[in-house]
């Protein structure tokens, strides 16, 4: 490296260290633009994202949260890689209104791509600043300066420390773009780092905010219907009031929550006022199929993409098919919960929302509080897929906690509550319609997607339950369709083959007659289901092997290596004749066409006389970009795989005209242990270097189809609408 | 005598049918499967998980081990070479293809009262499914009870030939109802208690008996159901596994609801109306209004095992809990506490219910492992004190203890 | 007062008598492990071994528990010298929010404790009490399949699925 000048003190002696990039880059090939990675472009000042103390303590900040997905290990990874020193030197901050930059949501997969990013140039950028500080003092060029360990190492063996390198230079400065990584040492990156959370979570340490105790602490129950539209009628607060341990019962309008000395004297009182019954003060629900309900509610066209091209010819063979799911639980396993605490004019929550930011907006609405009077802290809690109930619980607790300003007050949402209340996964249906040309290629698609929102998350008080309860009630959020090319209900709406003249429109239906939000991976679930379940049905009209069709009409050099790579360790070309209740399937997808990809191959046998579907082999690829922590992807893509294959199989939750019918697990069975596949395997593609891709989602879509093609292959018949249940299986065996 | 009954009891073999039967009509094999569920064949054909049909289910029996056979269309272990003939005559007659008697743990004396086309239906529907080459094993009878031609003498003294005719001043779905009920639903097979031969007393028809630990209770004006089981009523439980107004099937009834809720509806609705029809004179239909629960007193009385229920039991079963805002049965209502024997709310106690893997349905945890045999017996002598009108029940301990006994526990 | 023997530790409770035991082990003793999944005896996140029997002690009042031998994930060993389970469990990385993780321990411990030369079928078939929502059942399997054939014996099934 060369041409870099020397530098100058300038002023009251702070250094400030001024550095040309003359070569070019050799990090991540970003596109050539001078835009600040990810996240750094909204914070661009180092300080921001890392500091160093004079003992050489490195404390590195995101704005984003750990969600079970591994992130913080990822992060500290990264960090520790970049900055050339042990992980355990790194001290992680997540999400902190008043430590950490804003980074918005942990949501879409991006936490690798927006934060990891900003984390890795800005660790750049300071391992940039540590080098040329080290080689002035040390009298040597920085491109002989060697970093080990947390030290600079001239080559006459002289070492400064971090600490004391950090006190001389500032890290008050904005990152520079291009900053190239490191070249040389250990790497980090790519490693299966050990988690950093694990450790705690199997030995009874203190892993979750529902862990966390307080001095003086307090417990709260909040005091609802039991479902979404539902409301408690009047009960006896006085007679509660007076229960031993209670120390009060909050009432704000609608709004009740009761406070305890014991956790369980909480619930008891919470179980005494719910005895007074409720009644649904609104319009009623359409019970019988809420799929059908949503493709004949008023909706507003959104356009997802349009292709023009040749008309297809009039004798080409025409396709069409209608594809469904049901509304679908985040159930998390464990209940949301949050702490508040009251004190000097302001509050203080604990949570485990996905977006600090946010939610602190809308609390501070909500408690007619300046927004620097409102923190809110991300503690991790139970597997969070989307906008559960973390944010309500938040501002329950801040408005429990205000009664007693000074004690913090610990929240928890009952199981059966999280059940009510939480926002679903919108019901969904799609129809879809192609014509195939003489060559048995696509010529024409066409792909409508009815939805209700997949984002409701709150921005405002009338985001949030308790905005709606209180008196006077907080107007509600207007949900309005997510731009693409993110998309909501559009999400994966625009198939990635070459289909010729193609179109495809989204038809938001709003009001949704049900509280609806993002769920993992939003509306790739249905649109890849279907987009997957037609491709096999054109493959099977055009008379092709339906993974050589999708090859025939993919182009992306990545998309081909991950189909053919899922196909091959499968062993597709070799595998077993469909029929008689045994059958292969296959599912790919590039996750909102711009982040991972994914395909997954399954093997399913489905005994006839009880439908029940046993899965003896699921075989994935996945493409993240470049393999941060290649055991990361690999837990969640399995979790990606489970987890929709028991959406897929199983779960639809039930309504009748007045609520949702399931308060439980025994209402909504999830898939447990006797019905996970006997074997699960997932194969990463390493592209070193490319830019990170969101993998958290990137499964949902691929496996859910995967198994539907399976199932299809394995009956002969062609099952569309989701949940494919044992019930449903059985009676197709019956009618075959 | 003997030499009468061995006489009696010889018949012939039917010959073999080659290569299976083909060719039968799919509305034919539906009904057939609709019936299968009615009368619950797979509750004794199929094995825990065993494959459909292929037998290898061992019933205890105050005379031995029953292992019930495989009835699928195998050629060498199962029925494939059974013609329509041998079906029937094993239906009706309880002999095998091969001329051997079978033992009325297959309940032949209800079969007999199912119509022919209910029979053939069923054959269809046996014929036509997967055939599994399993051989179940062999029963183990007390001595002299292997000896099957005594079975001769005992269908002569028990065995009724024939359906019964229909009743012109009832309802059709009433007599379909009945058909069913007496026939292949045979639900006195359990309900019905039995002579020193095992044999069900008809005079004391739907009296109540006991099968497999289980106490079925009286299907007649003996019904101790606190409300009334009208049709409706009982065309839910039996469809669904519960009834809001008493409470969820437990025990081999839960095994019979899921099979039920597999056939055609119409012809559940028909069982529901005929044993309403049964219970017409119980007290609860005759308008007996349900006792209130008498918290305080019974708490007083009973406070370990207050105390016990407050933590184990209130989180689904008092008025403020999700299970009961959602319209689940409160206790009070339920049957079990209302028998004169605790057996079946001690095994749900100590088991509780849980539906197949993947299902939705009515879900409790067991206390068995949890709770101690003194504890399970407070909480269940508490329950009888605390939702019933009914005197304590005697011995509640050693019944606990008993029961976990025979569970091998 | 009530009196409770927790990983062979006897401590005294003020809590009310009817109080579960999940409630007493995590506010009164300051014990994480075992979580609140439901409540309702479904999910298994509060098991712990009582009597060397898994039990959800969500649904336990601590009255009834005089004289039991509770035992907790905490009971299993200390970060640095952990039991074949909680080992097992961090060599596989088995967990991705970890929230029912250490249900699945205690859960598995009992089963392992009774058998250790489970099969297959056996070892899920106990574990499915045990609801997990991220997907890491097949990290979980190899867990306990790792740990059993520390604790001396070894899970027995089809070659393909074993370790």
């Amino acid at each position: 490296m060369s041409g870099l000048s020397r530098r100058q003190l300038i002023g009251s002696g702070v250094l400030v260290v001024a550095f040309s990039l003359s070569r070019a880059t050799k990090g991540q090939e970003l596109d050539k633009k001078p835009v600040l990675a990810g996240s750094l472009e909204k914070s661009p000042r180092l300080e921001s994202w890392i500091r160093i103390d004079a003992e050489g303590r490195i404390s590195v900040f995101t704005g984003k949260a750990e969600l079970g997905q591994g992130i913080k290990t990822a992060l500290i990874q990264i960090a520790a890689d970049e900055l050339a020193v042990p992980p355990a030197r790194i001290e992680l901050i997540t999400a902190d209104t008043r430590r950490t930059p804003d980074e918005g949501v942990t949501a879409g997969s991006r936490s690798l791509s927006d934060g990891g990013s900003a984390i890795l140039n800005a660790a750049a950028n300071v391992r940039m600043l540590l080098t040329e500080t080290a080689a002035w003092r040390l009298l040597t060029d920085a491109d002989k300066i060697e970093l080990r360990d947390g030290a600079a190492y001239a080559p006459n063996g002289e070492s400064l420390g971090y600490g004391e390198l950090a006190a001389m230079l500032s890290l008050r400065v904005e990152a520079r773009p291009d900053v190239p990584r490191r070249d040389k040492g250990t790497r980090l990156i790519g490693t299966d780092l050990p988690r950093v959370d694990i450790p705690a979570k199997v030995s009874g340490g203190a892993a979750y905010l529902q862990d966390m105790r307080l001095p003086a602490m307090l417990h709260a129950r909040v005091v609802r219907g039991p479902s979404d539209g539902t409301r408690l009628k009047a009960a006896d607060v006085d007679a509660v009031a007076k229960m031993p341990g209670i120390v009060q019962v909050v009432r704000d309008g609608g709004f009740t929550a009761v406070l305890a000395d014991q956790e369980w004297r909480a619930i008891k009182g919470l179980r005494r006022l719910q005895a007074a019954g409720w009644t649904r003060p609104g319009v009623l629900l359409p019970v019988e199929d809420m799929a059908e309900a949503i493709r004949h509610l008023p909706a507003q066209d959104v356009p997802i993409f349009e292709t023009p091209g040749a008309p297809p010819p009039p004798d080409g063979k025409t396709v069409k098919a209608r594809y469904a799911r049901p509304c679908l639980m985040h159930g998390s396993i464990g209940p949301s919960c949050a702490i508040a605490l009251w004190e000097n004019g302001g509050v203080t929550v604990w949570t485990h929302s996905q977006g600090v930011y946010p939610l602190r907006k809308a609390l501070a609405e909500l408690l007619r509080l300046p927004a620097d009077k409102v923190r809110c802290i991300h503690v991790e809690g139970s597997g969070c897929y989307g906008h559960n109930g973390a944010d309500d619980v938040a501002a329950d607790a801040a408005l429990a906690a205000r009664a007693v300003a000074g004690r913090p007050v610990r929240l928890q949402w009952m199981r059966e509550q999280e059940h009510g209340w939480e926002p679903l996964g919108s019901a969904m249906v799609v129809e879809l319609q192609a014509t195939l040309g003489s060559d048995g290629r696509i010529a024409q698609w066409r792909h409508d997607v009815w939805s209700a929102t997949h984002s409701t998350r709150p921005v405002s008080a009338g985001g949030l339950l308790a905005g709606r309860e209180v008196e006077p009630p907080f107007p509600a959020q207007i949900p309005r369709p997510i731009p693409m090319p993110e998309g909501g209900g559009h999400r994966n709406g625009k198939p990635i083959y070459v289909v010729g003249n193609a179109k495809g429109v989204y038809h938001f239906v709003e009001p949704s007659p049900v509280r609806v939000s993002a769920l993992r991976s939003l509306g790739a679930h249905m649109n890849v289901f279907a987009i997957e379940s037609f491709m096999d049905e054109l493959a099977k009209a055009a008379g092709t092997d339906p993974v050589a069709f999708r090859l025939a009409h993919t182009v992306d050099p990545r998309a081909r290596d991950v189909v053919q790579a899922a196909a091959d360790r499968f062993g597709w070309s070799r595998r077993m004749k469909g029929g008689d209740g045994r059958g292969c399937g296959f599912g790919f997808a590039r996750y909102k066409n711009l982040a991972a990809y994914c395909a997954v191959a399954v093997e399913i046998a489905i005994d006839r006389d009880s439908g029940e579907a046993r899965i003896p082999r699921v075989v994935a690829a996945v493409d993240s970009g470049e393999a941060v922590s290649p055991d990361g992807i690999r837990n969640q893509i399995e979790g990606a795989i489970v987890q929709s294959l028991s959406w897929t199989l199983h779960e639809a939750v039930p309504f009748d005209t007045t609520r949702r019918t399931s308060f439980d697990w025994s209402g909504y069975p999830i898939l447990r242990f006797d019905g996970v596949p006997d074997r699960l395997e997932v194969h990463i593609i390493d592209r070193p270097r490319q830019p990170f891709l969101g993998t958290g989602e990137a499964g949902q879509g691929p496996a859910a189809a995967a198994l539907a093609n399976a199932v299809a292959d394995a009956l002969g018949t062609r099952m569309r609408d989701m949940p494919l249940s044992p019930e449903k299986l059985r009676t197709v065996v019956r009618k075959a | 005598m003997v030499a009468a009954v061995v006489a009696l009891s010889w018949r012939p073999a039917i010959e073999p049918i080659a290569n299976g039967v083909r060719g039968f009509d799919p509305s034919l094999v539906a009904q057939g499967e609709s019936l299968a569920f009615i009368g619950n064949c797979g509750g004794c054909h199929t094995a825990d998980g065993g494959r459909a049909f292929a037998g290898g289910r061992a019933l205890p029996t105050p005379f031995g081990i029953v292992v019930s056979t495989n009835i699928t269309p195998d050629a060498e272990t199962g029925i494939g070479q059974w013609s329509l003939d041998a079906f029937r005559r094993a239906m009706r007659d309880g002999i095998a293809r091969d001329g051997r008697h079978l033992y009325p743990a297959f309940p032949y004396d209800h079969f007999a009262k199912a119509s022919a086309a209910d029979i053939d239906a069923l054959y269809a529907f046996f014929m036509t499914r997967a055939p599994v080459q399993a051989d179940a094993p062999a029963n183990w009878m007390t001595p002299p009870f292997g000896f099957r031609p005594l079975i001769a003498g005992w269908n002569l003294l028990f065995l009724d030939q024939g359906p019964v005719a229909d009743d012109p001043a009832r309802p059709a779905d009433w007599n379909r109802g009945r058909a069913l009920v007496e026939g292949l639903a045979h639900c006195g097979a359990c309900h019905t208690p039995r002579n020193a031969l095992g044999a069900e007393q008809r005079d004391n028809a739907y009296d109540g008996a006991w099968t497999e630990g289980w106490y079925a209770p009286p299907l007649n004006a003996k019904s101790p159901a606190v409300q009334p089981w009208t049709a409706e009523a009982l065309f839910a439980y039996l469809r669904t596994g519960v009834s809001k107004s008493h409470a969820a099937a437990a025990g081999p009834m839960a095994r019979v609801t899921r099979a039920l809720a597999q056939a055609r509806e119409d012809e559940v609705r028909a069982i529901a109306v005929y044993v309403a029809s049964l219970m017409a004179d119980a007290p609860a239909a005759r308008g007996a209004p349900p006792s209130a629960t008498k918290d305080n007193a019974v708490d007083a009385a009973h406070p370990e095992a207050a105390v016990l229920f407050a933590g184990a039991c209130a989180g689904c079963h008092e008025p403020g809990a999700p299970m009961m805002l959602a319209g689940g049965p409160p206790l009070v209502w339920g049957t079990p506490l209302q028998e004169d024997t605790p057996h079946n709310a001690i095994q749900i106690v100590l088991y509780g219910l849980l539906p197949p893997a993947g299902r939705a349905g009515p879900t409790m945890p067991g206390y068995g492992e949890s709770l101690s045999d003194r504890q399970i017996a407070d909480i269940t002598a508490y329950l009888r004190a605390r939702y019933t009108d009914k005197p304590p029940w005697p011995s509640v301990e050693q019944a606990v203890a008993r029961i976990r006994k025979e569970k091998g526990e | 007062m009530i009196s409770l023997t927790v990983n062979g530790t006897t401590h005294q409770t003020e809590a009310d008598p009817d109080t579960p035991l999940l409630y007493v082990l995590r506010n009164d003793l300051g014990l994480n492990g075992a979580k609140f999944g439901c409540g309702l005896g479904q999910c298994g996140a509060c098991t712990v071994l009582i009597d060397d029997k898994p039990v959800f002690s969500c649904l336990l009042p601590i009255a009834a528990l005089s004289g039991r031998k509770i035992r907790t994930i905490e009971g299993l060993g200390t970060g640095d010298k952990p039991g074949p389970l909680p080992a097992a469990f961090e060599a596989e990385q088995a967990a991705q929010c970890g929230y029912c993780i250490a249900g699945m321990i205690m859960r598995a411990q009992a089963l392992l404790e009774r058998n250790n030369r489970p099969t297959e079928t056996e070892l899920r078939a106990h574990m499915a009490t045990n609801l997990c929502r991220c997907g890491t059942h097949m990290r979980i399997l190899r867990a306990v399949r790792r740990a059993a054939i520390v604790m001396g014996g070894g899970v027995r099934g089809d070659p393909q699925s074993a370790l």
